[in-house]
């Protein structure tokens, strides 16, 4: 059976795109570039929206990215639970802009642009993209933003806590001020998911302060090969 | 021509970490009796024609779309 195809799109802007698509390769899967200009998917079977500051970050992160030729393929697939689709950093603020997930991503309340190593822990393994971990399961990968800050009302931070819709969260408190320490949600169909830490850059010993990332994309992998259970549609 | 003027300001509830940076500023540099800034941002927008109804309700429409986050933001419109 040939590698699945996972695309990986660029923005002006995206930095992350490359790591995403090493991630990819090493996870076993095939990457595919997909250009934002183009409202192409080329037939891939998901998609990453990788981290960076798409179109400088102008007007808010993931503001002007939203309405990219691309994403105009990319919404209607992953909305209705067809699409697997990972938005890393600024690609999980991208997916907050397009009401693909609820809530924002605001600036860390600290102030401060945070990079470091970090520790977040699953709390939701039934998601395309984290099916290959256990609930609870903690993992090591770099957080790198400036507007991480997850915010929501308080009926929507109800609805994911109920729904088990936070898929990551940070360990002991959040350094840049999320609610309820969210790190990472996912939408109703589990086959979108956003996090600010970036599990690309967490898949080789040589680079990354673990390989801890790699569940992510080999999850994935899982899913489209049907070597897991399929996560059923909660509504 | 007609300007609209569409500002935009983060809901009272969310975290300003920008006008808290800038309410720190005011302390240091000495004026006092300052106890909250707030950030927001002002949008210019000139038309070509009169802003009639329904060329206000289209940048009512662009505000809610783009200019605006409404999970994070509240906006106002006026003709100048």
């Amino acid at each position: 059976m040939a590698a699945p195809r996972v695309g990986v799109v660029t923005f002006p802007g995206s930095l992350d795109d490359r790591d995403a698509a090493r991630a990819v390769r090493i996870a076993g899967a095939e990457p595919v570039s997909l250009w934002h200009g183009d409202a192409d998917l080329k037939g891939v079977d998901a998609v990453v929206l990788p981290g960076g500051f798409s179109y400088g970050d102008y007007l808010r992160c993931g503001a002007i990215a939203r309405f990219a030729p691309i994403m105009t393929e990319i919404v209607p697939a992953a909305r209705s639970g067809n699409l697997p689709v990972l938005g890393i950093c600024n690609g999980f603020q991208i997916l907050c802009e397009s009401q693909l997930l609820p809530g924002a991503l605001t600036r860390n309340a600290s102030r401060h642009f945070i990079c470091r190593d970090q520790l977040i822990r699953v709390e939701a393994a039934d998601t395309v993209w984290t099916n290959g971990y256990s609930p609870g399961q903690e993992l090591l990968i770099p957080l790198k933003s400036g507007e991480g800050n997850y915010v929501a009302d308080p009926e929507t931070i109800a609805e994911l806590k109920r729904d088990n819709r936070v898929v990551v969260r940070y360990v002991d408190s959040a350094p840049n001020g999320s609610m309820d320490n969210i790190a990472g949600v996912t939408n109703e169909h589990r086959n979108v998911v956003g996090l600010m830490p970036h599990p690309e850059h967490a898949v080789e010993a040589l680079t990354g302060p673990s390989t801890d990332g790699l569940g992510f994309f080999t999850s994935l992998l899982a899913h489209l090969t049907g070597s897991t259970p399929v996560p059923e549609t909660a509504g | 021509m007609a300007r609209v003027i569409v500002d935009v300001m983060l809901k009272p509830e969310i975290l300003d970490p920008q006008g808290q940076a800038i309410l720190g500023a005011c302390e240091r540099l000495g004026f006092s009796g300052v106890t909250q800034v707030r950030q927001g941002k002002r949008f210019e927008i000139d038309l070509e024609g009169e802003a009639d109804e329904a060329r206000l309700a289209e940048i009512r429409k662009l505000a809610e779309t783009l200019l605006a986050n409404p999970v994070i933001e509240d906006f106002s419109l006026r003709v100048e």
